[in-house]
């Protein structure tokens, strides 16, 4: 009986293995074609070897025009947007967690159900509200838009983080006549110091790889984040150079995979889900 | 249950909450002035535009040639729904969701999290990784990705011509079916992760007392991890529903919702409308639907979550 059921449960694992390598296979291949293509001097639209290595690709993209100041854009936008999301997300938790209100409730039911709200939807009014209020084709603009469609979740996990904080400190430090924002900032924010990384990073790799935001707020060229400026490479010249548009997709990718490996093992299983899925 | 009406009043009825201040502690105005920043800017760039969406769908605003914009009431409306191409968008739009979201992205990532229970660690980590990785990569990366996976040179016709398969031109014959599978690529992560939590919560005496009784792996699954999970299964229906209700830049690199309109959703029809036809007031009008539609399934995944907030 035993040595069944153990042999069973090897080749259930065998089974297993095979299964999800299967799925593995097909998943990496649109990976493996970027990896290759952008050391391949002839890169085409399939995955193949390369025929010899070549860092031309990347020294062909790492210009300021095409590289630099897109980035640079992305980084500026989404840096701000996030401090911005950050602080007011840090805030708003506070109250939340600390005090009770017959509008807590109210406001975090509020705050959840504008979590998956479709912001995609409410491009074409944001832009022509932007229009009437000028604020158009400003970074500060679509910063504020980025912050706010960003806040609502950055809020529900900022709040669960400080939900972790006990109280006990802090009740010392008002009867010691601390205000509230004295404990905030030298006690409660300290104590989640991972969770306001998290809310940090996850912010930011939202807004890094948002593609219609920038994309409807912004028009002129020398703004334009990352994400927009990729479309460049099937500009009006005709031939795409592959080779060239993968190194751009890698470098432009690398911050936002380096981040959340960095933050994986925090967000464990579903993160904020980490929040909502605990319901 | 608007976006507005809960944030307006907060902090301004200081009285009632009395009885649960804490005794030592701020009163109910100041306590309530951290969250100042944060409603602003809500009210201001998110509900502002939902509220300004209710406004000029019913109006006919356009981009050029027009002093003023007027008040049409539903014409936006009625003219959608006798619009074939309107039409097109919402039966796409219901194509892309249930093949990507309903089918692929939930099953798979379903399969995924169950396999990796049983999988040795090496696979396990390796497959997670890869999964995630085409997950967490920006948006048109990945469109650029699968656009050159699935166009006639790419890769997906070379598999098919090794394995001397019929081979076509993907984005061309069937784009929706494409936008839906890079979809399911990009977005699997999403369930597995969500999926892996649940099933870690299954006490594992249940199923090994299920296995000892004798119920095979397919049993086990029906009768008694797929009702044990069963809430996990309706909100990441919801959230992937929701998620791709709003996918555009993946579509958009990948076809443009071509051709002739053959991979064209909701997103992509209500962009077009705004400013390729420059019917801002018609846009909108389909992007309040698109909105209506969401904040549905948003209700519903609240009830779902039936969170102790």
């Amino acid at each position: 009986m035993a040595v069944t059921l153990a042999s069973r449960r090897t080749t259930r694992r065998l089974a297993a293995d095979a299964g999800l390598l299967v799925v593995a296979a097909a998943f990496v291949l649109p990976l493996a074609w970027v990896v290759l293509s952008s050391l391949d001097p002839h890169a085409d639209l399939r995955v193949k070897a390369p025929d010899g290595l070549t860092s031309d690709n990347f020294d062909a993209i790492l210009t300021s025009d095409i590289t630099f100041t897109p980035l640079l854009n992305s980084l500026v936008l989404c840096g701000s947007a996030t401090l911005l999301t950050v602080i007011c997300a840090a805030l708003a938790a506070y109250p939340l967690t600390r005090f009770r209100s017959r509008f807590n409730r109210p406001f975090l039911l509020t705050i959840l159900f504008a979590t998956s709200l479709p912001i995609t939807a409410i491009m074409v009014p944001v832009y022509a509200l932007f229009v009437q209020v000028d604020l158009i084709d400003t970074m500060h603009g679509t910063v504020f838009f980025f912050a706010a469609s960003q806040l609502p979740f950055a809020i529900w996990l900022m709040k669960n983080f400080m939900d972790g904080v006990p109280r006990e400190l802090e009740e010392a430090a008002w009867t010691d006549g601390a205000s509230s924002l004295q404990s905030l900032i030298r006690i409660v924010l300290p104590l989640m110091g991972p969770g306001v990384a998290v809310v940090t990073v996850f912010s930011f790799v939202m807004m890094w790889g948002n593609f219609f935001v920038p994309f409807m707020l912004l028009l002129t060229p020398d703004q334009m984040p990352a994400s927009v400026s990729i479309n460049d490479f099937f500009g009006n010249r005709g031939m795409v150079a592959y080779g060239q548009l993968a190194a751009f997709s890698i470098v432009y990718s690398t911050p936002v995979i380096l981040l959340y490996v960095l933050i994986a093992r925090r967000l464990g299983g579903g993160f904020a889900l980490g929040g909502a899925v605990k319901g | 249950m608007t976006t507005t009406a809960p944030h307006t009043d907060l902090g301004k009825t200081p009285g009632p909450t009395a009885p649960s201040r804490p005794r030592r502690g701020p009163g109910a105005l100041v306590r309530a002035l951290p969250l100042t920043p944060a409603v602003v800017l809500l009210l201001l760039f998110l509900a502002g535009p939902i509220a300004y969406c209710f406004y000029i769908a019913f109006t006919d605003l356009q981009l050029t040639g027009q002093a003023q914009d007027s008040f049409v009431g539903f014409e936006n409306f009625t003219r959608a729904f006798g619009d074939e191409a309107f039409l097109n968008a919402v039966w796409l739009t219901l194509v892309f969701t249930v093949l990507s979201s309903l089918v692929g992205q939930n099953t798979l990532g379903l399969a995924l999290a169950a396999l990796m229970r049983r999988a040795s660690k090496p696979v396990r980590t390796l497959t997670g990784g890869i999964v995630v990785t085409a997950w967490v990569l920006p948006e048109v990366v990945a469109g650029f990705l699968l656009y050159a996976f699935f166009r006639r040179e790419g890769t997906l016709n070379a598999i098919l011509d090794w394995l001397h398969l019929p081979s076509q031109n993907w984005l061309f014959t069937l784009p929706i079916l494409a936008v839906s599978f890079a979809n399911v690529w990009r977005g699997t992560a999403l369930s597995m992760l969500v999926y892996s939590a649940a099933l870690n919560e299954i006490p594992k005496e249940i199923t090994e007392a299920a296995e000892v009784d004798g119920a095979g792996g397919w049993r086990r699954m029906w009768h008694i991890t797929l009702p044990m999970i069963r809430r996990s299964i309706g909100t990441n229906l919801m959230l992937n529903t929701l998620q791709t209700l709003s996918v555009f830049g993946l579509i958009w690199v990948m076809t443009r919702g071509g051709p002739g309109g053959k991979s064209q959703t909701l997103p992509l029809f209500m962009y077009e409308q705004a400013f390729q036809n420059s019917l801002i007031g018609y846009g909108t009008a389909v992007a309040l639907l698109l909105l209506l539609v969401g904040s549905l399934f948003s209700l519903v995944y609240l009830r779902l979550l039936r969170t102790e907030v």
